[in-house]
């Protein structure tokens, strides 16, 4: 007993030990965490992308972690939540132009015999004429139009509330499936759209842009105008319409960018 | 008599080095999404028209063509520059420790003398506790800053939930200006941060690891330093 207590009784260390030590610690701290954050950004810097499927061209632990953050933000989504609307004569009188894809590469489109397909199941669906849906009752809005790349725009819309549409065909009880999914005609341009987005007030189908008929580069006869969402899920020229409760398929979603993209 | 003197608290060095890696990752990542609408620039009396970032800026950083990617790291690492911030802030509240760190009724008076000293004009600085008063004002604005950054980034993720938040930076577009100004403000804070750094020397670098400083290295004091250290082997043997 008497030896291990001596043996445990230590000189009290100098002030020079003490700074050694400590130094000796601190930076050996300092380095070694240092050297795995350095680590930890090489991994995920030379990290696997992601298997190319419904979403794609993303590193994996990004992915996942764009998936996370979006189920984070979706608690904050609420149908009360309106984008800010102005008075008409602040819409843009060019509206800008960003892509055509779906809709350049068509060339067999004929928008006389265009009608919007929404598939029911498998084998049933609706085939809707553009009259039909112009007279259902009429939405407009003047609303600032955001895209991905960082631009906005203040842009005059009118047409069919999504909502107005999808209970007027009585579409309801498809409509609570999670996920509504759009396409061009030749299956180019595609997006995927959660439903509470889809039910919310300013979403409309959209015929008429600053009072008059769409044009054809704007997305005639009929597209989607979805304030909540960046440019990139208005999707031009609707071709057909489905609903699952998974992912439907998502181009820029397949190409790298966040599936849910809402604001 | 040398001595130890505690300085810098643990949680203090650790978000202050986290904090660096991540900025660096976020200014990076922000670049990529920055590119993708490089709509700033100086027009002086709408004819001369320079944009902020100079192509070969651009090429030479690799920013072109990766916004998707910028947006994936941006909206990762967003996560631990609030959350190191928050720690640090909770930090300091409770701790006492914002008390020598925000500035006080003589510290914008006295950061004049501070900056005529730092730039060898004046010989003296006015007596201080652990940061000068030009220390108290930079600190602390650094991180009004970072808050700046987290509000008005969510106000520019989420404009339409957070449409508040929004309205509180002047809009969507001033919302921008002011997040794109704070990263430019990061940019300058880091570079004179750096300069002060070196030109205050190891023992007060050394302090932002360790945490402690060095006071008292006379000769004198090394002389009776060696007594204590004899004294402290005898005891030893």
């Amino acid at each position: 007993m008497e030896q291990q207590k001596k043996r445990k009784v230590k000189a009290p260390l100098s002030i020079e030990q003490k700074i050694k030590r400590r130094n000796f610690i601190s930076f050996g701290v300092f380095f070694a965490l240092g050297g795995s954050a350095i680590a930890g950004w090489k991994w995920l810097l030379h990290a696997p992308e992601e298997t190319p499927g419904i979403t794609g061209g993303a590193k994996a632990p990004l992915r996942r972690a764009l998936n996370k953050t979006e189920l984070f933000f979706r608690n904050f989504f609420s149908n009360n939540h309106l984008v800010k609307t102005y008075p008409k004569e602040r819409a843009a009188k060019t509206v800008r132009v960003n892509s055509l894809i779906g809709i350049e590469d068509d060339g067999d489109f004929d928008i006389g015999k265009w009608k919007l397909e929404v598939k029911i199941n498998s084998r049933e669906s609706l085939k809707i004429g553009i009259e039909d849906i112009k007279a259902l009752p009429k939405t407009e809005i003047v609303f600032d139009f955001k895209c991905v790349e960082g631009w906005d725009q203040i842009q005059h819309w009118a047409g069919v509330k999504l909502s107005d549409f999808l209970s007027h065909y009585k579409l309801d009880a498809l409509a609570q499936k999670n996920y509504m999914g759009l396409e061009t005609p030749n299956g180019e341009y595609y997006v995927g759209l959660e439903r509470d987005s889809v039910l919310h007030p300013q979403t409309i189908l959209a015929y008429q842009m600053n009072g008059k008929p769409i044009s054809k580069e704007h997305g005639a006869p009929l597209r989607l105008i979805i304030p909540v969402k960046y440019g990139i899920k208005n999707l031009k020229r609707i071709g057909t319409m489905s609903f699952s409760d998974t992912r439907p398929r998502d181009y820029w979603a397949e190409q790298g960018y966040d599936y849910y993209s809402g604001l | 008599m040398k001595e130890i003197e505690e300085k810098h608290a643990f949680l203090m060095r650790w978000t202050h080095w986290v904090n660096f890696p991540v900025l660096a990752v976020m200014i990076w990542s922000g670049m990529f999404i920055y590119w993708a609408n490089d709509a700033y620039g100086i027009s002086i009396f709408g004819v001369t028209y320079i944009k902020f970032f100079p192509e070969w800026f651009y090429n030479y950083f690799h920013i072109p063509q990766r916004l998707a990617e910028g947006m994936a790291y941006h909206f990762l690492f967003m996560w631990f520059f609030f959350l190191n911030g928050l720690l640090y802030i909770i930090y300091t509240i409770f701790s006492g420790a914002w008390r020598e760190l925000m500035p006080q009724k003589n510290s914008f008076k006295e950061a004049w003398l501070v900056l005529l000293h730092d730039l060898h004009i004046r010989k003296t600085i006015p007596p201080h506790k652990k940061y000068n008063a030009a220390q108290r004002i930079a600190y602390s604005a650094i991180i009004l800053m970072g808050l700046g950054s987290v509000i008005t980034g969510l106000a520019i993720y989420k404009p339409v939930q957070f449409y508040w938040l929004c309205w509180l930076c002047g809009g969507y577009h001033f919302a921008r200006i002011i997040h794109f100004a704070l990263t430019i403000g990061y940019v300058f804070f880091f570079l004179i941060h750096i300069l002060q750094v070196a030109l205050a020397g190891w023992n007060n670098f050394r302090s932002v690891v360790s945490g402690f400083e060095v006071i008292g290295n006379t000769e004198k004091d090394k002389d009776e330093k060696l007594t204590a250290h004899g004294t402290a082997e005898k005891k030893e043997s």
